[in-house]
């Protein structure tokens, strides 16, 4: 089982390469222009307003959006209208979504077996021993034969972020994870969040908890209306912001 | 000051035990008081009901029962004799039952169809049942090696003595054009209802105009199409069985309506689902089979087996172009000199009633269990 521990990998690769992304819904510009480069390893925490583009941004990494301009390459794959190289993005991309999106008519561990065998034509036994082992990381080992629907919000999302795990992605996508979530429960899935980060997987999360910002990240992006607006350290990041949109979106959030 | 105070703080000190409910909601008494005779305008319509029920029943009991003759070999059991009143006639269902079972099928073969109607209803029983063991694989012998042995036991060869379609008849051609029509239906409604959503133009037109056609036009017209019209179009001495003709006619009738009604559960699955399983990676046939169709067929269950109970009812309607099911062999049974009495028609319809009644209400009714079933454990 040891080959379960997430690989850490070299600090010098690139990751994930949006270069000069432009985005249209119909007529409306949603993402102009964006540039961003993740390290490997390197935790990124994306924040702004609402409907600033910022869960579009990341969706565009896992090709649940499309783009219309420029390039994105995700470990090494630019992604095109080629369904194959999208699946192979998408095997090394993991996903967390605002609403878990678990399936609800599988159980904990049919969830997290799910992939693994379908898509990495991994043998059952195997597979549930893999979704044990991060069902066990999440703390929820004990719920593995329940349905989704038994199980609280944040459950629910730590299980979430299990069934990720159990495809060994090499970068995770979280958009907004602790925001669909009662405040008793944020803390346990910011918590799982961050012994991830602590192994070094590399990180994308649209969130708005700047506790878990300042905790982790290596770099927050400030979005506004579809573009990056400001990208700092999270120390100078909070304590300093340069823009005037970035002070008053700061100021909104932290009072 | 400290009077608002004990008016507004409260700690309770006692704490009360649970009673038994006050006995008008309880039980029989109390279910009829309160659905039956719980106002004037309620209690006026029960004891319309019950005086209506009190009208009809009796003499329909004694028409179907009492006075009905249940023996006999031919006509005269049936004719009223010495100013008695006769009732449903029986005798005659009694000597035609195995001709409304299998049509004009040569009596001494009639074991064959036999066969294999006890097989189906034990397969089906094995496949239906929760709780039998191997149901996977016994729904791939239903599927694979069923029909194979079903057609070879009923059409003939190696072996059998060929007995022509023309000659099968009665519950047999129904169960077949029946049983055909589901099992074809299904899968061609998912992938035309696969098809409507697909953002591959060419699938998408092509599923839209197949499911429009046959939708629009009505299962009676399709069927006289397959019998009257495809002839003229098709070689002279190409000749295509008509009960062949009829059952695809049937199958791509039935797939058109089932694909709008599995379109629907589709419909009515969260983008999220999607998006889950895209983000893992799976396919597209994948994510269909394993996270949406599961989803999507769970929730219009209803609506499929309500399909499949109409298509069940509408075989009848294979008697317009020469076949004859169930209903067609008691209907045709009606002119037989032997039996020509004014009691047999009432009776042959009633008897068709109840068989056409005892296989719909066992859908329904397994649907219904099936929903419960499925939605154990997913609720919170
Ligand atoms: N499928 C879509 N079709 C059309 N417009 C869309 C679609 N998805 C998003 N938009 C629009 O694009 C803009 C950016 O949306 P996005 O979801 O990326 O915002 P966001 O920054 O994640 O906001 P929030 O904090 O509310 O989640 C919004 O104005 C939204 O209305
Ligand atoms: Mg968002």
């Amino acid at each position: 089982m040891a080959d379960i521990a997430l690989a850490a990998t070299p600090a010098s690769e690139t990751a994930v390469e949006m270069i000069g992304v432009n985005k249209w819904f119909g007529e409306f510009h949603v993402l102009r222009d964006v540039n961003l480069s993740v390290k490997r390893g390197e935790r990124i925490v994306i924040c702004g307003p609402s409907g600033s583009g910022k869960s579009t941004t990341i969706r565009c990494i896992n090709r649940l959006e499309e783009h219309q301009k420029g390039k994105i390459i995700v470990d090494g794959i630019e992604l095109t209208n080629d369904l194959k190289r999208i699946d192979e993005v998408r095997r090394e991309v993991g996903m967390v979504f605002q609403h878990f999106n678990l399936f609800p008519h599988l159980t904990i561990l049919e969830n997290c077996t799910l992939a693994p065998i379908w898509v990495r034509k991994m043998p059952k036994k195997e597979a549930e021993e893999v979704a044990m082992h991060f069902l066990t990381r999440v703390k929820i080992p004990e719920q593995a034969n329940k349905y989704p629907g038994q199980l609280s919000g944040g459950q629910q999302q730590r299980v979430a972020i299990a069934r990720s795990l159990c495809m060994r992605p090499k970068i995770m996508l979280f958009d907004e994870p602790t925001s669909a979530l009662d405040p008793e429960m944020v803390k346990e899935v910011l918590d799982t969040m961050v012994g991830l980060a602590e192994e070094g997987m590399t990180m994308i999360c649209v969130t708005h908890e700047m506790g878990f910002a300042r905790q982790v990240a290596n770099r927050v992006i400030f979005m506004d209306q579809g573009q990056i607006v400001e990208q700092n350290e999270p120390e100078e990041f909070f304590s300093n912001p340069k823009h005037e949109r970035t002070k008053l979106f700061l100021g909104q959030i932290l009072h | 000051m400290s009077r608002i105070e004990t008016d507004t703080v409260f700690v309770r000190r006692d704490f009360l035990e649970p009673e038994a409910p006050p006995p008008s909601l309880g039980g029989v008494p109390g279910w009829v008081r309160k659905n039956l005779f719980s106002s004037p305008f309620n209690i006026a319509v029960s004891l319309a009901m019950l005086l209506l029920l009190a009208w009809a029943l009796p003499p329909l009991f004694r028409w179907l029962f009492v006075d009905a003759v249940w023996t006999g070999t031919n006509r005269e059991a049936c004719l009223p004799k010495n100013g008695e009143t006769v009732g449903a006639c029986w005798a005659f269902v009694n000597a035609k039952l195995a001709q409304f079972t299998f049509g004009s099928y040569p009596a001494d073969q009639r074991w064959r169809p036999s066969l294999a109607m006890i097989v189906f209803f034990l397969g089906l029983a094995w496949v239906a049942i929760p709780k039998m063991p191997r149901r996977r694989e016994g729904v791939w012998l239903m599927l694979t090696a069923f029909p194979v042995l079903t057609f070879w036991l009923l059409y003939g060869g190696l072996g059998l003595p060929i007995v022509e379609t023309s000659n099968w008849g009665g519950l047999l051609v129904t169960l077949v054009v029946a049983v055909t029509g589901i099992v074809a239906s299904l899968p061609l409604g998912i992938l035309l209802a696969l098809g409507r959503r697909s953002k591959l133009p060419f699938i998408k037109i092509v599923s839209v105009v197949f499911i429009e056609v046959w939708r629009g036009v009505p299962l009676i017209t399709v069927l006289f199409m397959a019998s009257v019209m495809l002839p003229l179009f098709l070689p002279n001495g190409v000749n295509f069985d008509k009960l062949l003709r009829a059952l695809i006619g049937v199958a791509l009738f039935t797939g058109a309506y089932m694909a709008e009604t599995i379109r629907g559960g589709l419909q009515a699955i969260p983008k999220g689902q999607y998006e889950g399983a895209a983000s893992l990676g799976l396919s597209y046939w994948h994510s269909m089979r394993l996270i949406i169709l599961p989803q999507a067929l769970k929730i219009v269950i209803p609506g499929i087996v309500n399909s499949f109970i109409s298509l069940f009812k509408d075989t009848s309607l294979v008697m317009i172009i020469g076949l004859y099911d169930l209903l067609g062999s008691i209907q045709r049974n009606f002119s037989d000199a032997n039996w020509s009495t004014p009691s047999i028609a009432p009776t042959g319809l009633i008897f068709a009633a109840a068989v056409f009644w005892v296989f719909c209400f066992s859908m329904s009714r397994y649907s219904m269990y099936m929903e419960r079933k499925l939605n154990t454990g997913r609720k919170r």
